[in-house]
């Protein structure tokens, strides 16, 4: 009995350790975590249907803990597709283009839902997505246009801020090109599709991606995201002055800004373009190669005597300092100390920058004031690297006088040496 | 006349200087092939002496602290009448110095005058070759430019390596974790007061050694006097051999006036804390061979670190280096041999490593 007994205690014990086992073996691979039926399928599935586990993981909205059901509904939790995938059960299937931006904007146009997640995040992205042409247009029953998705992903959808993210600065462009460049998708919409490669050659393109300057306007900088539409003719300076605020203030309270709005001429982009900015050189006040004055200006008349005033001018401080920036390099390899008159070279070509600026008022006078402050301190520098110079040179005569003496005391030791050695 | 006469014939009777410079008179100096390299000791000190004044005419002027000190080169270097002399020559004469100590120790070493019963002179001339070292290590910083900002980080960085005492040894010398105004003015300290104190004691002992000792002759040219005596010639310590070192000093003056005059020294960019250090920052010529040995090392040799390890073997040959005279028997041979073949490798080395340092990228 006792034996009998002891065989009992003996296999509860084991049952006891195997039990153990698999519960740490169930816990090892995730067992008891909740069920999602629809990545078990769907990751098997081929494009458009195929969604990994390993792609919805790196989703903003899978690592906020939002699933498949959250945007299709149905029931993730049985493996059985005609429960899972049941109009009872609230499965939408495919999500129609014309419903994404309403279904995207029930979650991110409630700031109570959303405040959970980021407190300072938008909530007003739908509300600007109907007043923009894409919106519109989708309102009107145009499928083409881009939704939520088409711009921000889906499935593998980023946070803006995220290297990878389509809306990240250094991409938008791209994202935009993906409909805008292709001349085949934007045939039936009177707008060209030249923009991207224009945009590639322009200043603000470099700025961005060469320089890594993330302030540097790309698509939605001028067009704006969710709102996006065309800056109107009139709209195109207030679009500018948001980063080039000195221009755009002279350029209001100049002759041309009368002129150009009586012309229905847009601005800025009369003189500068618009998706090809270049860097403005001082060409352009010339009457060559890359002018632009003289689109609407003759030679000899009043405006065409300032222009030339204003090229003369800055041209003119533009030499002075660079003879003084040549004058304080002779002397720098020459060895002499002129860090200071180097920094004073900032100064003028602030005053250079200035009254570059200054050119958008199309006042003369207001471009000399710059000029003069700049020409006065680029010809003290010049004179202090002048005057390093000449200082070298008496330096270079103080040492061979030097060195003749010392040359002189060398040889009276010598010769005193042998008279007492003789 | 009369009156140059009264006033020394005044002094004279107050000081009485015949006792004093009576054995100057007596002093001879060994005169053979190899005589030209005792001029290097002398050298060292006269640029030594450049060194004190032209640092005294510095300090008129320099204010240490991180919002002054580069402002107050510049100023010395542009407004100060010949200030830029002052600095150039203080700067040229403290390569210069630091390059005739090495010649003086490597001479020593080669002519053999280390041996009894100079031990205590090369004891003392190793320490002040350190202390030398330590004053271009501490003035590289005071002009508070970027190169020596950031030559200083590595260096002291470096310190920080050194076994157990490595951390507490860095924040000494930085006064902090990090190198900042603290550490300049520390270095100021090291330079203009515990520096200078410390060697003018070292050479007061170095010089007074050589003055009861005299000059060492190399052992072969003592071996071939002793075959031959008539051969063995000798210098008056005074006037023969003082007007021929003044000459020496006289040419230096020269060297250093021409080096100043053609070649100012450069100021640099002021120090920025927050800046990334440029590319390829190396110390100043005379750590190069040290630098450029820790750099080659590979990060973990066996199970100890490589940089740690360099440290470590530097210190051990820095020990052996100060102890050599006693490594040296006169019963084995073989010692001296092996001591000499050691003191080409260590210059070939030296040298070899400099150079290498001075052109890796």
């Amino acid at each position: 009995m006792a034996m009998l007994r002891n065989k009992f205690r003996k296999a509860g014990m084991a049952r006891y350790l195997v039990t153990l086992g698999l519960l740490a073996l169930a816990a090892s691979f995730g067992y008891g975590q909740a069920k999602n039926s629809c990545v078990d399928c769907h990751s098997a599935l081929p494009d458009p249907l195929g969604v990994t586990q390993e792609t919805f993981s790196h989703d903003i909205h899978a690592q906020k803990g939002l699933t498949c059901v959250s945007c299709h509904g149905g029931d993730a939790s049985t493996d059985d597709p005609t429960q899972s995938m049941s109009r009872k059960a609230g499965w939408k299937g495919k999500i129609d283009r014309r419903q994404i931006p309403e279904l995207c904007g029930s979650c991110h146009s409630n700031p109570t839902y959303m405040r959970q997640y980021d407190p300072g995040l938008r909530t007003d992205q739908l509300a600007e997505y109907h007043t923009s042409v894409h919106g519109k247009r989708l309102v009107a029953g145009d499928p083409k246009v881009a939704v939520c998705t088409d711009c921000h992903g889906v499935h593998d959808l980023k946070a803006p801020n995220d290297l990878q993210s389509k809306v990240y600065p250094l991409n938008i462009a791209n994202t935009c090109a993906r409909c805008h460049a292709d001349a085949q998708y934007m045939k039936g919409y009177s707008i060209p599709t030249d923009q991207f490669a224009l945009y590639g050659k322009s200043m603000h393109h470099e700025a961005l991606t060469v320089r890594a300057d993330l302030s540097a306007p790309t698509c939605t900088t001028c067009h704006g995201n969710h709102g996006a539409a065309p800056p109107g003719v009139d709209k195109v300076q207030s679009v500018c002055s948001t980063c080039h605020i000195f221009q755009a203030q002279m350029y209001v309270k100049s002759s041309h800004k009368a002129a150009f709005d009586a012309a229905s001429l847009s601005g800025c982009v009369v003189c500068h373009g618009n998706h090809d900015i270049e860097h403005p050189t001082d060409a352009k006040l010339s009457t060559g190669q890359g002018a632009v004055c003289m689109q609407c200006h003759k030679l000899g008349d009043f405006c065409d005597r300032a222009r030339a005033h204003m090229l003369s001018q800055i041209t003119r401080l533009d030499e002075a300092i660079k003879d003084a920036d040549n004058a304080l390099a002779v002397a720098e390899s020459a060895g002499m100390e002129v860090s200071e008159a180097r920094l004073g070279q900032n100064e003028a070509r602030d005053s250079l920058t200035k009254a570059r600026v200054a050119i958008h008022s199309f006042k003369p006078e207001v471009v000399d004031q710059y000029v003069q402050a700049g020409l006065q301190v680029a010809n003290k520098d010049m004179k202090a690297g002048q005057q390093a110079i000449v200082q070298r040179n008496r330096r270079q005569m103080g040492l061979g006088l030097s060195l003749i003496a010392i040359a002189m005391v060398l040889v009276g030791l010598w010769l005193y040496i042998r008279k007492i050695e003789r | 006349m009369t009156v140059v006469r009264n006033v020394r014939n005044w002094f004279y009777e107050r000081l009485e200087w015949d006792d004093l410079i009576a054995p100057l008179r007596k002093k001879t100096v060994p005169l053979h092939r190899l005589s030209y390299w005792y001029f290097l000791g002398g050298i060292t000190l006269f640029l030594f002496v450049i060194q004190v004044l032209t640092g005294i005419l510095l300090l008129l002027y320099y204010r240490p602290g991180a919002n002054e000190a580069f402002e107050s080169v510049q100023y010395i270097m542009t407004q100060v009448q010949f200030g830029w002399l002052i600095r150039s020559i203080h700067s040229w004469s403290a390569n210069l110095m630091v390059f005739t100590a090495f010649a003086h120790m490597f001479s020593v070493l080669f002519l053999k005058a280390y041996r009894k019963p100079r031990e205590l002179t090369w004891i003392s001339g190793v320490i002040l070759l350190v202390l030398v070292m330590g004053f271009g290590f501490s003035g590289y910083l005071l002009p508070w430019n970027t190169l020596a900002f950031f030559a200083t980080k590595v260096g002291t960085d470096i310190a920080g390596q050194v076994p157990f005492v490595g951390h507490a040894i860095m924040v000494f010398l930085r006064g902090g974790e990090e190198v900042t105004g603290a550490t300049l003015t520390r270095f100021f300290g090291f330079h203009v007061a515990v520096l200078p104190g410390l060697v003018t004691v070292l050479i007061t002992f170095h010089l007074l050694l050589v003055q009861r000792q005299g000059m060492s002759v190399p052992p072969h040219v003592e071996k071939d006097w002793n075959a031959n005596p008539t051969t063995r010639r000798e210098l008056k310590f005074f006037p023969n051999f003082a007007l021929r070192e003044l000459m020496a000093w006289y040419t230096g003056l020269g060297v250093l006036g021409a080096l100043a005059a053609v070649f100012p020294w450069n100021l640099g960019v002021k120090a920025d804390l927050f800046a990334s250090a440029p590319a390829g920052i190396k110390p100043e010529w005379y750590f190069l061979f040290m630098f450029q040995t820790l750099k080659m090392i590979p990060s973990k040799v066996w199970f100890m670190d490589g940089e740690v390890l360099g440290i470590l073997a530097f210190g051990v040959a820095g020990v052996l280096w100060l102890l050599l005279p006693f490594l040296e028997c006169d019963r084995l041979a073989r010692s001296k041999q092996w001591i000499t073949g050691m003191s080409v490798f260590a210059l070939a080395y030296v040298v070899a490593m400099s150079v290498y340092g001075y052109v890796a990228k």
